[in-house]
């Protein structure tokens, strides 16, 4: 018992000493004269929960981690899955028409986030690669579409397929000389690719824009018949073609629509490419490099191979995003977007589909409901990406993955 | 022509002087990669905690306080390096002491949560904007060259090339001879034979974090004083940079983290001065990609063996 209370009495000391500098003492300026505005009750009631935490820590262990029951999803047939698959398409497909704008305009965000966190986990989940730079082939989609209509005028339609293929070139070309590196390494490459690919954009400045980026993106043409209020001489409206009076909800609709097909599409293509031989070497190369190497595999090109159709599907959501936005600056491509995808990734548990749609809709839709607490919004982000991997790393909604265990 | 000599000279001394910066949060990264073989990402957040610990302090003092200035600025980094020292331990006990042994991975996903966490908890705690740090330091050794040019060389950035001059040799003799030193190597060789044999290998590490957090502390001081502005994002950029800084020069030798910094500092002043200043971090990051993609094991390193 005693030495508990020295443990506890420690870490309160620690505590005391962490949060005072921070929230404790608070520089503020009056006018010329720089004061300091202690706050007392601050730091002694951090260091008052930290203390009893550290005492009772051992009955709450032994209190909360009772050997529980485990959790199975309940198992589906085929049949079954197939018809909530399609029961839940159809809600989504219906649910906009009833819906108010605002909330579209979210779940468009969601559904964005959504190709995103599945693109990136063919690279991290799947080939189990940390990909510290996904962002830059965001990057490189959104501003292809945006470079595309800036100097040649090209619609979105053109410039999908080639942004999708131009984030693709990009990942291949860096990915190339990369992926011999190990583990972390490789991290902290790429996390340097996407800076430098930031920091292009903003230097660059006759050809990007620089920091002021490229507005007055159009919106995606609907069969060549633009979606807005008024149409460019010599084209017809939609809403003309079909009779209709204009509405903005239509077009926060559409927009909707297009990126729900974008995300199946993603989800589809990754579904069947983890079953092909491609999808198997990857879980492959993933579990254990040196087996696979001794077995014939060739790492570089397996990975290269992830890398690049990742790469694909972020060249793919950042066009949408341009369209989306009607601008791009280098703003959105920063470090923090990065991160934010991977744990998407990570929080739906790596490898698994269903649990990155759903960690996309979690970290999208609680911040907008939260708007009031937004300054903690990337305190609780970073405390919740440590405290997931201290309990529970292997995410929300982890795979099953099909072990042999030999018995001695 | 002429003016060509001074020039080098003084792009020479500002890059020796960021370098020294470098250098000092680059053996926070080396020390603990060459031990428990992780990448402490918060570990440039923890610089810049100690660079505001150093302005709080400053702030409790008094500008004008009458006390010396060298005795001033010693308390800045002494409380600094003591707090941050706080930081480096319930880091390290916190994000990474429970996962000890799993994949390479996952304690790299902590340690970026937990950047994110503190560069948010700073800039909750003491506002996101720039503050101003008071110029303690004032003043400039200025040596002419022929008639035209003159050097210049701030006293602020003489005190970061001293200051860390020092606390290398300091470190060096102590990573040498104390009982914790010797300790520490023998973790960075091997580190469950060095718990066989009864080393408490949990306190070796809680030590490298706190030693690399006290270093990365009096970087932070000390370029606040030099610059005269912080904010809670300037961890960010610098602790990459001095990642870079530490696989330059081979990561988890320490000599190769204080050369490493070093070269860095100069290839980063350089660039500014002659290819552009708005491309320096380019060529820093440039670096990076370069020194892994060719010499991955730095210039001072040990290649790493991979046994199945």
């Amino acid at each position: 018992m005693f030495s508990r209370v020295k443990t506890a009495l420690f870490a309160a000391i620690i505590a005391g000493v962490i949060i005072a500098p921070v929230f404790g003492l608070q520089i503020t300026r009056v006018g010329m004269a720089t004061t300091i505005v202690p706050e007392w009750n601050m730091i002694f009631r951090g260091m008052a929960i930290v203390f009893v935490f550290h005492l009772i820590r051992p009955y709450l262990a032994k209190f909360i981690f009772k050997p529980k029951a485990k959790f199975t999803a309940p198992v589906m047939g085929d049949k079954g899955r197939k018809a909530l698959t399609f029961l839940l398409i159809a809600i989504a497909l219906i649910w906009p028409f009833f819906s108010g704008r605002s909330q579209v305009d979210i779940a468009t965000l969601v559904l964005i986030y959504v190709m995103l966190g599945l693109g990136l986990n063919i690279v991290v989940g799947y080939a189990g690669l940390l990909d510290l730079g996904f962002v830059g082939f965001y990057a490189v989609g959104a501003y292809t579409y945006a470079l595309m209509y800036h100097w040649l005028g090209l619609g979105f339609w053109w410039a999908l397929p080639c942004a999708g293929i131009m984030a693709g070139i990009f990942g291949y070309i860096l990915g190339f000389p990369v992926l011999r590196l190990r583990g972390d390494y490789l991290a902290i490459v790429t996390l340097g690719f996407g800076e430098i690919i930031r920091l292009l954009l903003i230097n660059l400045y006759d050809f990007t824009g620089g920091p002021d980026g490229i507005s007055g993106i159009p919106k995606p043409t609907v069969f060549g018949f633009p979606m807005a209020r008024r149409a460019p001489e010599g084209e017809t409206t939609f809403h003309d073609l079909m009779g209709w009076s204009f509405n903005n909800q239509d077009v926060v609709i559409y927009l909707y629509m297009l990126a729900l097909v974008l995300a199946l599409i993603t989800l589809f293509v990754s579904n069947r490419l983890i079953r092909m031989p491609v999808g198997r070497a990857w879980e492959a190369l993933r579990e254990d490099e040196i087996a696979c190497r001794s077995l014939g595999l060739n790492p570089t090109g397996i990975k290269l191979s992830a890398f690049t159709i990742g790469a694909t599907f972020a060249g793919f959501g950042g066009a949408f995003f341009a369209a989306r936005q009607g601008i791009v600056n280098p703003e959105s491509f920063g470090f923090i977007e990065s991160a934010l995808i991977l744990a998407i990734v990570v929080l739906g548990g790596m490898g698994s589909q269903i649990g990155v749609i759903l960690a996309a809709i979690l970290l999208t839709v609680v911040p907008e409901i939260a708007r009031g607490f937004a300054e903690y919004r990337m305190l609780v982000f970073g405390l919740v990406m440590v405290l997931m991997m201290v309990w529970r790393p292997q995410g929300l909604m982890p795979v099953k993955r099909p072990t042999v265990e030999l018995k001695a | 022509m002429s003016d060509l000599l001074p020039q080098l000279i003084q792009q020479f001394f500002n890059g020796l002087s960021l370098g020294a910066i470098y250098a000092l949060i680059a053996i926070g990264y080396t020390m603990v990669y060459g031990i428990i073989g992780m990448i402490n990402f918060a570990h440039g957040e923890i610089y810049m905690i100690g660079a505001y610990a150093g302005l709080v302090t400053l702030s409790v003092i008094g500008v004008s306080s009458g006390l010396p200035l060298a005795l001033v600025i010693l308390i800045m980094l002494l409380v600094a390096a003591a707090i941050t020292a706080a930081y480096g331990y319930a880091v390290e006990k916190i994000a990474y002491a429970p996962l000890r042994g799993s994949p390479r991975l996952v304690p790299l996903i902590s340690a970026i949560g937990m950047s994110i966490f503190l560069q948010n908890w700073v800039a909750i705690g003491q506002g996101a904007r720039d503050m101003a740090v008071p110029a303690l330091v004032t003043g400039a050794v200025q040596i002419p060259f022929g008639d035209a040019f003159v050097v210049n060389a701030p006293y602020s950035r003489i005190m970061i090339i001293v200051v860390t001059v020092v606390l290398m040799v300091a470190l060096s003799f102590y990573i040498k001879y104390s009982r914790m030193g010797r300790a520490s190597r023998a973790c960075s060789q091997d580190l469950r034979m060095a718990n066989l044999l009864g080393i408490d290998t949990s306190r070796v590490i809680s030590f490298t974090f706190v030693i690399g957090a006290m270093l990365a502390a009096v970087g932070g001081v000390l370029i606040a004083l030099a610059i005269g502005k912080l904010n809670p994002y300037i961890g960010f950029l610098a602790g990459i940079k001095a990642f870079t800084a530490a696989v330059l020069g081979g990561i988890g030798s320490i000599p190769g983290a204080m050369l490493g910094g070093v070269l860095l500092g100069l290839a980063e002043t350089f660039a500014a001065a002659y290819i552009s200043s708005q491309y320096k971090d380019i060529v820093a990051f440039g670096l990076l990609v370069l020194i892994l993609l060719f010499r991955p094991t730095g210039l001072l390193g040990k290649p790493e063996v991979q046994k199945v």
